[in-house]
């Protein structure tokens, strides 16, 4: 899997954020638009892009886009 | 695996039973009713639900107790024949006794009667299915019902708009080669505080700190309110309710995709959405009323089939795959077929029809 690929099925889950806002580094709880309704959304996206089940806990402990990415991808 | 099988008995009805009173979710106040995190609108969008029925005075068992005399009444079956009774709730009306006990004696029911409660949520109707089968397909009891559901909770709070009030009946009899049920369940308790009331039972007896406000994702709660890790339980479920379809069809030698309709716990409507898109099921086969109830626990299978089927289904023979998953945590699917089934209008019932209880 690619992290460019990742960052935009991630940008896809926000309805009011910029996308070229949303980057490797981004610390992603700190968007205005992040809430635990997108959290859903990324786990159903995780889901089905890349057959990886996301817990509450993989995405208290992700700070960035990246470190998302690096959870899915061990869990692959 | 945890697959079970039973012949000779069949759904004869399903009714349902809400409050009267409706409540939106247009109107949450947000950090109060719902996280400050979103807006109202956001919730309604991610969750599916618009309104629900919600009562401060009327129990599980009073909506069931209704539920039960109108698909009694229709279905003209006479109450001493009905010699089994399970409760499925996580809202009995005490500590003790069991309310199935009490709801032999308000429904005029033989003392000829076994009764007994279970204390399971999201899984429930399906775990209760299983358990009433299982005592009518010996044909030694032929007339059974099946109350689940769940409405006012044990304390004072403001109540979480995801869930709505409901007390269903689902009538079961024994018939001579009937095609019956084919179960499968999962339990999977490491996950037993992804939904929990942690104070009030035995192991964390009330106490003043019981009614402590703490904050618990972004809402401030006290320990005798029901706790959700709403990321974990969605993560559960749009996982384990597809798998467990598949296992039951691969286990019984079918395939899903000839039923008539699948009928989903009402999580939400993400969760839902999910799970009917891995499983690539013709939306037109998934009915769905969380928009007009909420979350209604263990009665939100019955009470889809009763609000959204009522005139479609009952005279035809009609394939059903139901699957139940949340609180425990735990999960169940059946399959059956329906045919010449009973299906009452919805009973709505009045906050000021509740007169039934005991004080000191």
């Amino acid at each position: 899997m690619e992290l460019k690929d990742f960052i935009e099925n991630f940008a896809a889950q926000f309805d009011d954020t910029d996308v070229s806002e949303i980057k490797a580094e981004t610390v992603f709880k700190e968007l205005d638009e992040w809430s635990s309704l997108i959290a859903l959304s990324l786990i159903a996206m995780v889901d089905e892009e890349y057959d990886v089940t996301l817990k509450g806990e993989d995405i208290r402990t992700s700070n960035t886009v990246e470190d998302l990415f690096n959870v899915v991808k061990s869990k692959q | 695996m945890a697959f079970l099988e039973f012949k000779n008995v069949r759904i004869a009805g399903i009714a349902a039973g809400v409050p009267k009173n409706v409540v939106s979710n247009y109107t949450l106040k947000q950090g109060e009713d719902i996280s400050a995190d979103y807006t109202p609108e956001a919730f309604v969008e991610t969750t599916g639900v618009k309104e629900r029925r919600c009562s401060e005075t009327l129990t599980t068992s009073d909506l069931s107790f209704a539920a039960a005399e109108k698909l009694i009444a229709e279905l003209g079956w006479d109450k001493k024949e009905i010699e089994a009774l399970i409760f499925v709730s996580q809202t009995a009306d005490y500590f003790l006794p069991a309310t199935a006990c009490i709801l032999q004696n308000r429904l005029g029911l033989s003392k000829e009667c076994y009764a007994e409660d279970v204390a399971l949520g999201c899984s429930g109707w399906v775990y209760g299915l299983s358990n009433v089968a299982s005592l009518v397909a010996t044909g030694k009891i032929k007339k059974a019902l099946l109350l689940a559901g769940d409405a006012k909770k044990r304390s004072k709070m403001k109540r979480d708009p995801l869930f709505g009030d409901a007390g269903t009946a689902t009538a079961i009899e024994y018939v001579e080669d009937a095609t019956g049920f084919n179960f499968h369940f999962g339990t999977n308790g490491s996950g037993y505080d992804a939904i929990i009331t942690p104070d009030g039972g035995s192991r964390n007896q009330v106490s003043p700190d019981s009614f402590e406000l703490k904050e618990y994702e972004g809402k401030m709660m006290h320990s005798l309110q029901t706790h959700m890790k709403g990321i974990d339980v969605f993560a559960f479920g749009i996982t384990t309710a597809p798998k467990s379809i598949k296992k039951l069809a691969e286990h019984f030698e079918f395939d899903y995709q000839d039923y008539d309709y699948f009928v989903f716990h009402q999580a939400n409507m993400k969760m839902n959405n999910q799970i009917v898109k891995k499983l690539k099921l013709e939306p037109e086969k998934v009915p769905s009323c969380m928009y007009q109830f909420g979350n209604t626990s263990s009665a939100s299978i019955p009470l889809t089939i009763v609000s959204q089927l009522k005139g479609q289904f009952e005279n035809q023979l009609t394939k059903f795959i139901c699957c139940g998953f949340g609180v425990g945590l735990s999960w169940g699917t059946v399959a059956f077929d329906t045919q010449d089934v009973l299906i009452p209008e919805i009973v709505e019932v009045k906050d000021d029809e509740d007169n039934y209880g005991y004080k000191l």
